[in-house]
């Protein structure tokens, strides 16, 4: 099976260059690749739009029994982070996983998995 | 539009089998609702069945045909999937297309063999019904999810892990008759404080089992139930369904359900009732908070006011409206594809009063059975309605 998925693959890479986005509607709703409409009002006219430089953990968890794809990563922190249009799902790194906190300041960065060596995104503290 | 009657009710024993095929664990739920409606197999119109991940779990496509076969039926036979909500929209259907009027006999219900897979490999399997590219990448697991939904509601309406295994004690208490669950095994609030962590702030003790077994439902018109003479003294009088995006990141917020919301207010409107109406409800607790995210979204708790309910009593056996009297898939198990049928197949013994803990509830007349996808990206909600 190839691991290849257009849209998703070149929006990883844009993170790793410091050039993150995501697509934007007239309406103001935010989403990400790939997309042909917005999902919250199905508009077509969708403006690629720079990520917020950091973003704020809303909600975090440790997680002790992985799936086989992260066994070499327990425990490790999963977070969501608001980053005004759009939110984003990472692994926490640079930190330990036990210290994250609601509130903290992250900034996107593409990481390795340790345990398949494949990139993830990450959310890395400042 | 004919009313739709629930003629019968099948379910297997939920629990670790690991040797039983899939095949033989629906037969013999699907052939005890037969038994149960006291219908002949040649009069099943349709087989709508529930399942999630056969195709992993048993290496098994394709399996709605085979259950068709295994039931001694040859009828039209179509697999539904929607994640932990598999049996839940395979019931909905069903209900629709008896109340159509094309058809006066549809077999419902679903299935999941799990316990044959290693606990790594049905974390894995579970996972895939989050958002591959934007979650399961950044190392969501079905627990990991539901633990951030705990604490985003935590954050914006407090609560915490001792109100969690409140919901948690409960629901093992109504296990404890219950012949078909998974648990029966009192525990403690201090108990399930102490289990192990699986995916911080949800422990060992918030989450449901890995479960194997099954589920079945006959749903008949009213027609074709006066005609048969058949003792079917409850009706499903509301279905609603609603949905969400996929991955939690993309929701406007993460501590309420809106599909829920959706499900419920369509159920509601559809049998002419509303909350208050309500004996007994049977909600998709595959964790603790997950409880308190359907009883708020089903309209009994305000957002924020539902995380204490069990530690006030109000939802308890002996409570207002008492929450998961078959013990829930927390303490009856979670058999994923067949979870929505059990939950239906409970609801309808617990209102005929054949259900160890009817006695709890002798002058019920409404009940509601919430049944929830992934992280409630899909919702079905149904009204279940006894003759008195």
């Amino acid at each position: 099976m190839t691991d290849e998925n257009a849209g998703y693959d070149e929006w990883l890479d844009a993170i790793d260059d410091g050039e993150g986005y995501s697509y934007v509607c007239p309406e103001g709703h935010g989403s990400l690749p790939p997309r042909r409409v917005c999902p919250d009002c199905g508009s077509p006219e969708l403006e690629r739009t720079p990520l917020s430089e950091t973003g704020t953990v809303e909600t975090f968890t440790v997680c002790y029994v992985a799936a086989p794809d992260f066994a070499d990563e327990e425990p490790y922190a999963t977070a969501i982070a608001d980053f005004g249009d759009v939110r984003l799902t990472g692994v926490v790194r640079g930190i330990d996983p036990e210290e994250v906190s609601v509130g903290m300041t992250v900034e996107p960065a593409v990481g390795t998995n340790e345990t398949t060596g494949d990139d993830l995104l990450a959310l890395r503290t400042r | 539009m004919t009313g739709v009657r629930v003629a019968g009710v099948g379910l297997t024993q939920f629990g670790r089998q690991p040797e039983r095929t899939g095949r033989d664990l629906f037969a013999e739920a699907a052939l005890a609702a037969r038994e149960d409606a006291g219908i002949s197999g040649d009069d099943i119109e349709e087989i709508n069945y529930g399942n999630f991940m056969g195709a992993l779990a048993e290496r098994q496509g394709h399996q709605a045909p085979l259950m068709a076969e295994m039931v001694g039926v040859n009828c039209p036979a179509t697999r539904y999937e929607e994640a932990c909500a598999s049996a839940g929209v395979a019931v909905r259907e069903a209900v629709r297309t008896v109340r159509s009027g094309e058809a006066d006999v549809v077999l419902a219900g679903g299935c999941e063999r799990m316990t044959n897979l290693s606990t790594a490999d049905v974390t894995e399997g579970l996972a895939t019904a989050a958002d591959d590219l934007y979650e399961i990448r950044a190392g969501i697991t079905f627990p990991s999810a539901y633990a951030l939904m705990a604490r985003a509601y935590f954050e914006r309406f407090g609560g915490s892990r001792e109100d969690l295994a409140h919901v948690a004690m409960k629901n093992h208490d109504n296990a404890l008759p219950n012949e078909y669950a998974q648990f029966h095994r009192e525990i403690t609030v201090e108990e399930a404080l102490d289990a192990p962590m699986v995916a911080d702030p949800l422990g060992l003790l918030d989450a449901c089992p890995v479960t194997d077994g099954a589920s079945a439902v006959v749903f008949v018109s009213d027609e074709y139930a006066a005609a048969n003479d058949l003792e079917a003294p409850v009706s499903v009088t509301g279905s609603g369904q609603g949905g969400d995006n996929l991955a939690l990141q993309a929701r406007e917020q993460l501590a309420v359900t809106p599909a829920t919301e959706r499900a419920a207010s369509e159920a509601y409107a559809d049998a002419g009732r509303d909350p208050d109406d309500v004996d007994l409800v049977e909600v998709h607790d595959c964790f603790t908070i997950a409880e308190v995210l359907a009883i708020e979204g089903l309209g009994f708790y305000e957002a924020g006011e539902g995380v204490g309910a069990a530690r006030r009593g109000e939802t308890t056996a002996s409570g207002d409206r008492p929450v998961n009297l078959s013990g829930g898939l927390k303490a009856k198990g979670h058999p994923v594809g067949a979870t929505g049928g059990s939950q239906i197949a409970e609801m309808t013994r617990l209102l005929r009063g054949d259900h160890p803990n009817s006695e709890h509830v002798p002058d019920a007349t409404v009940g509601v059975t919430h049944n929830a996808g992934g992280t409630v990206a899909s919702a079905v909600v149904h009204v279940l309605e006894v003759d008195r």
